[in-house]
């Protein structure tokens, strides 16, 4: 057994493993230094982990996009990105038409409901369209050329977006509703965080159930298993794909409203950092794996918002928070290279011969 | 019956999409910011183009669908066509009328309803729209219904006065500096485009010509090898003086644009090497082009005072330091599938950015501020030296970078290691069964495409003399990637046409500039679901795509064509 | 020490399914030996674990004596074993020559700075190498189809076209996955006489999956018999025709194949 092993190891991954050896060091020596100091009490620890949470709650909905697609086809479709900033984009004029005739503050429940559902529904018909233009007459295309196409769509999209609703940005109105905070003993907690991590969690469920129980996500998995068996048992792939980018596109538009919930400014380009995160967590959960998207989410929104905090701080870095996209992308770039098939994806089989 | 009703559905999509597609590009602002650059003066703008353009394209898709083939039924298809999309844009902007789009679409301005009733009071002139609109579609399905060779004319006139007419700008300023030439188009131009009488003259000529050329053989190709190598140095050199007083022809500000256009030449040499020979998806090659610029800042900026260099001292470090990243990414990451490749890169180039504009590294790097005044390179010796600093100076030592990458790309593609390349992005399973080591052949690549992206970085440091954080943006890969794409993937020369379509012209024409990344995405997609080997193919690539196309085996030899 | 391969007790598993189970085989050095079996026996899979394509979870493969269990397929190659796909898979964009050209990759040193300068050396390997490549061609009989695209060769040229680029690294032990799959009967007696050649004038061993009965036994001068991932019987082509187990895992599965009726008449 050691005499295999010995003949498979290479240069290659002795050197990774130095490279990942030495940033666990660092890691360790951070996280080892800033709690010795005793900077941050436990009440900002935990403040920490919500907003952590929260941010992992709009994360695990942007991948579901991610994680669906990419089970049924293989590919990775980043104009996700675009699918998810346009929900948002195109709702805050329905937010703010809602402030300004105080429907908002009065019907608080009502409004929000009615601009998340109009946030869903641009962002499902923005991916169909993607779907139905730019990928579908390319199925059978080699795999660089459908992943260019989305670099290309992602790039239309964005500056249509643009050309629509201008350059600038545009604030949400804030919920009066959720200003504030309750308070768990000595410790608040934000309503908004609050409501954000539930809504996730509940929205998450109900995309599970949909994929597991339901006719149609039933469908979606034969077809994910095997396109041809799945359409010789009289399954319409093509309306199998169509459902799968809607269901993507509706849960990318409910997760824009959740990240407007915490950080209520939009515009054109907002969807290109969420969106690598959320493809990040993708792979980090095990890329086609819907719990997987979730877990990978809640982790990596714990490790970007604890992250900077714990490992960095203690090494003396100043203001390690600028560094918390860097440690979201180096922990893509780790996953990728030692385990591939993420937190619970199972490994994808030996290329067939 | 059943046909009928089909075509008659079939008219009914293609309006309402040929009409949706024009209210996009409305929404969008083209059509306004256009409506001012005149293809022929002030009787046909670019904006109006767009407004018409869709709606034909689609009238002419209707007639292609429709199963009938009677001439009348044909004619009304498109009509009908043409008048559901003249509808539509009736529906937006009455709908402008009731409520205040422009709360949202920062376009949907009365300017733009002006512009759909050409400029007349509403009603008449949105029926005026209306009517044209159907027209539209008549005289697509006339055109369609005309016998061939008219046909080429027509369209081959047509082609040309609106490129023609849209470069009026361009070509006006060139103009201007060859004062004889001047003197003899100064009728065909009027105030940066064509004058209708221009546009006629043209038109017939080059619609002329195509009728005349139609179905002759093309240009003799000639056999004789000494006669064919004559020619081949013969365009190769006069090329080559071109080049060389090009800045001098052109003036200033032109050189600055052919600066810019020839550093994304020098950066798409490299990346074509990583992308369209090794096959390999880079989307973080703008982390190398950084790492090269900011070495050569940190080197030789005066300002953060570390090491003092010239720019000739620091750019072997600048290169070495740019390929060692290349190596040191590439490592790990060239095991993995080609779209986690993709995101691994872009993470990467991500992830640098984010360094050089952290507070960490600000005493090193500058943050936000960057680094200024950072070393002009010297050429020459004792007296003669001189420092590059003016933009057609510079010019040279950016030709020479592309000279010399080119020459090094070409010598690549035909050894052995551009057939390991291509082994590999054919079937990497069985090209390591070949005994390929495909690590260290991918790394090869990768670590080529970085050096050379590195060599990019010091120049472009060394012409904009300060560089900032911003300057680093995703985009810029996006930026080289689009134009390799466009281009032809593998293919040298297609890296300078579609440099030159994609950076140039942009440049050239600043109200296209705004309209950019709109362009290049939907050139991206437009390309991969049509012609996924580019503008300028590489000969082989002119293969691969079209597999259903390629002759069988006994025609392959090429026959010049003769329709 | 004239086995040139030998495997020793190998198994593969796919999840719960044993592609292959305790495989002994044993390969005499210049002999021509064939694999046969149903459909999904595990033939192919063995022929991926001696490349290194597969990993087998136990067993050992020993090439001249050495372990190449697990080594990686570009060392294997490099060892002198190449083989060719029961799917054909030439590199479909590049032309003949320069599949074959691919295939010499063991051979041959040039790399970056060699490319880029042209040194003497370089050149000459590169036209050397032309020169065999071929010669090759011609030796599998495709002459004059050097400069068309693989893809555009007819199905029976592809094969031998596979053939030539496996010979291209100068294999001591030659894999052929299923050689004569989907070649009329004419074609596929050239194919046999082909392959008698390969091993009288290049001296070289071939291990043979196959279908075609005739062609098994017309060749091979020992047979192994895989079924569900088991060697179920090994032999001389008589002894295999008039082997009761054999016979068995034929006709017992309703396999049509010609093993039925040649062994009914034998
Ligand atoms: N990469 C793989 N992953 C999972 N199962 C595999 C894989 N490769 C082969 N198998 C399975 O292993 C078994 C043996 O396959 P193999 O291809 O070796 O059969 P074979 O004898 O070559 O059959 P054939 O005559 O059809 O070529 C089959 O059941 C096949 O489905
Ligand atoms: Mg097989």
């Amino acid at each position: 057994m050691f005499r295999t092993w010995r003949q498979k190891i290479t240069m290659t991954d002795i050197m990774v493993w130095i490279i990942g050896l030495s940033i666990a060091v660092v890691v360790i020596w951070g996280t080892i230094s800033t709690l010795q100091s005793g900077k941050y009490s436990a009440a900002s620890w935990f403040d920490l982990v919500i907003k952590g949470l929260a941010l992992g709650g709009v994360y695990a909905l942007i991948a579901m996009g991610y994680t669906l697609v990419y089970g049924i086809l293989r590919m990775i479709n980043f104009a996700h990105s675009e699918v998810f900033m346009s929900g948002p984009f195109t709702a805050v004029f329905l937010a703010n038409a809602l402030q300004s005739n105080g429907f908002l503050s009065r019907q608080p429940l009502l409004g929000m409901l009615a601009i998340t559902l109009l946030s869903m529904a641009v962002s499902m018909s923005v991916a169909i369209l993607v779907e139905r233009v730019a990928y579908r007459p390319l199925r059978n295309a080699p795999r660089l050329v459908p992943l260019i196409t989305a670099i290309g769509a992602s790039f239309f999209l964005q500056y249509t977006f643009r050309g629509f609703y201008g350059s600038g940005f545009e604030a949400y109105p804030t919920i009066e509703a959720l200003n504030g905070y309750w308070r768990i003993g000595a410790i608040p907690l934000f309503k908004t965080q609050a409501v954000v991590i539930i809504a996730a969690v509940v929205m998450m469920f109900l995309l599970y159930a949909i994929v597991m129980w339901s006719k149609l996500g039933k469908a979606m998995r034969a077809v994910s298993e095997d396109k041809e068996a799945a359409a010789l048992m009289g399954i319409d792939v093509d309306a199998i794909i169509v459902f799968t980018f809607a269901l993507g596109g509706a849960a990318a538009g409910a997760g824009g409203i959740l990240y407007i919930l915490q950080f209520p400014v939009v515009h054109f380009y907002m969807g290109f950092i969420p969106g690598l995160k959320a493809f990040t967590a993708a792979v980090l959960g095990g890329i086609g794996n819907v719990p997987g998207a979730f877990l990978g989410a809640m982790v990596l929104g714990l490790l970007e918002s604890v992250g900077p905090n714990l490992f960095l701080d203690g090494l003396g870095i100043p203001v390690a928070s600028q560094l918390k996209d860097a440690i979201a992308f180096i922990i893509l770039v780790f996953i990728l290279i030692f385990r591939p098939s993420g937190i619970l994806g199972e490994r994808l089989s030996q290329t067939k011969v | 019956m059943q046909n009928q009703y089909t075509d008659w559905k079939q008219a009914l999509r293609s309006g309402l999409l040929g009409g949706a597609i024009t209210v996009l590009l409305s929404l969008i602002g083209i059509v306004t910011a256009f409506s001012n650059t005149y293809i022929v003066n002030k009787v046909i703008s670019f904006g109006e183009l767009l407004i018409v353009g869709p709606i034909a394209a689609l009238s002419l898709v209707a007639i292609q669908k429709a199963r009938a083939r009677h001439p009348g039924l044909l004619i009304l298809t498109a009509i009908i066509s043409g008048l559901t999309s003249g509808l539509v844009i009736l529906a937006l902007a009455g709908l402008g009328q009731v409520i205040n789009l422009r709360a949202m679409f920062l376009n949907a301005s009365n300017d733009l309803y002006a512009i759909y009733a050409y400029k007349q009071a509403l009603v008449p002139g949105l029926l005026l729209r209306l009517l044209v609109s159907g027209l539209v579609g008549a005289l697509v399905a006339g055109f369609t219904l005309l016998p061939g060779r008219i046909k080429a004319a027509i369209s081959q006139g047509l082609l040309y006065v609106i490129l023609v007419g849209l470069m009026g700008r361009l070509i006006g300023t060139v103009l201007n500096t060859w004062g004889f030439v001047a003197i003899l188009f100064k009728w065909m131009f009027v105030a940066n485009s064509l004058s209708p009488i221009g546009a006629i003259f043209l038109f017939l000529l080059t619609g002329g010509l195509a009728y005349w050329r139609y179905g002759r053989p093309k240009t003799k190709q000639i056999t004789d090898p000494k006669k064919q190598k004559l020619v081949r140095w013969g365009t190769l050199g006069g090329f080559g003086l071109l080049l060389i007083f090009l800045p001098n022809i052109l003036g200033m500000w032109f050189s600055e644009i052919l600066d810019n256009v020839g550093l994304f030449i020098l950066m798409g040499l490299g990346l074509n090497i990583v992308v369209g020979f090794a096959g390999l998806l880079d989307l973080g090659y703008v982390a190398f082009y950084a790492i090269g610029a900011y070495t050569i800042g940190v080197l030789t900026s005066p300002e953060l005072g570390f090491f003092n260099l010239t720019f000739w001292q620091a750019f072997p470090i600048a290169l070495i330091m740019a390929f060692l990243a290349g190596v040191l990414l590439g490592l790990p990451i060239l095991k993995m599938r080609g779209d986690y490749l993709a995101i691994v890169t872009l993470g990467f180039g991500e992830i640098i950015r984010i360094l050089v504009l952290s507070d960490w590294l600000k005493p090193w790097l500058g943050g936000t501020q960057g680094i200024q005044r950072i070393q002009r390179p010297v050429v020459g010796i004792g007296e003669f030296s001189i420092t590059l600093q003016s933009q057609q100076q510079l010019y040279y030592l950016i030709l020479a970078g592309i000279v010399l990458v080119a020459f090094v790309a070409v010598r690549l593609r035909d050894s052995r290691l551009g057939r390991t390349w291509m082994a590999l992005r054919e079937d990497e399973d069985v090209a390591v069964a070949m005994g390929i080591n495909h690590v260290a052949t991918k790394l090869t690549a990768f670590a080529m495409g970085a050096l050379f992206s590195g060599i990019g970085g010091t120049l472009f440091a060394a012409k904009i003399g300060s560089i900032y954080p911003s300057s680093f943006q995703f985009l810029v890969s996006i930026n080289i990637l689009s134009l390799i794409i466009v281009g032809g993937m593998g293919s040298i020369p297609g890296v300078f046409v579609g440099a030159l379509a994609l950076m140039g012209l942009p440049e050239l024409m600043r109200e296209f500039a705004e309209y950019r990344y709109l362009f290049y995405g939907a050139a991206l997609v437009a390309m991969m679901l049509t012609k996924p080997e580019g503008l300028w193919p590489e000969a082989r690539h002119r293969l691969e795509f079209h597999e259903e196309e390629t002759p069988p085996p006994e025609e392959s030899e090429a026959v010049p064509e003769s329709a | 020490m004239d086995n040139i391969l030998v495997s020793k007790k190998v198994t593969k598993r796919f999840g719960g399914l044993e592609a292959l189970g305790k495989v002994d085989l044993e390969l005499k050095k210049g002999a021509i030996q064939s694999i046969i079996g149903p459909n999904g026996a595990g033939k192919t899979t063995f022929f991926n674990c001696v490349t290194g394509f597969y990993t087998p979870e136990e067993g050992e493969i020993l090439f001249n004596g050495r372990n190449i269990t697990g080594m990686s397929p570009d060392r294997v190659t490099h060892l002198g074993i190449s083989r060719t796909y029961q799917n054909i898979r030439l590199f479909k964009n590049m032309t003949a020559i320069e599949n074959i050209l691919v295939g010499m990759h063991p051979h041959l040193k040039s790399w970056l700075i060699g490319a880029i300068i042209r040194d003497p050396r370089t050149v000459h390997e590169e036209a050397e190498a032309l020169k065999e490549a071929y010669r090759l061609l011609e030796y599998v009989g495709l002459k004059g189809r050097g400069d068309m695209l693989a893809k555009n060769l007819p199905y029976g040229e592809q094969r031998r076209l596979e053939i030539a680029r496996a010979l291209a690294s100068r294999p001591k032990l030659l894999l052929l996955d299923e050689p004569t799959a989907g070649m009329n009967p004419s074609e596929t007696q050239d194919m046999v006489h082909f392959i008698q050649r390969l091993r009288d004038e290049l001296g070289i061993t071939i291990l043979i999956i196959e279908h075609q009965m005739r062609v098994v036994m017309s060749i091979s001068e020992k047979i192994t018999v895989l079924d569900f991932g088991r060697k179920i019987a090994e032999g001389t082509a008589k002894e295999i025709q008039t082997n009761p187990t054999v016979i068995e895992a034929y006709l017992g599965r309703g396999a049509a194949s010609g093993l039925g009726e040649t062994a009914a008449k034998g």
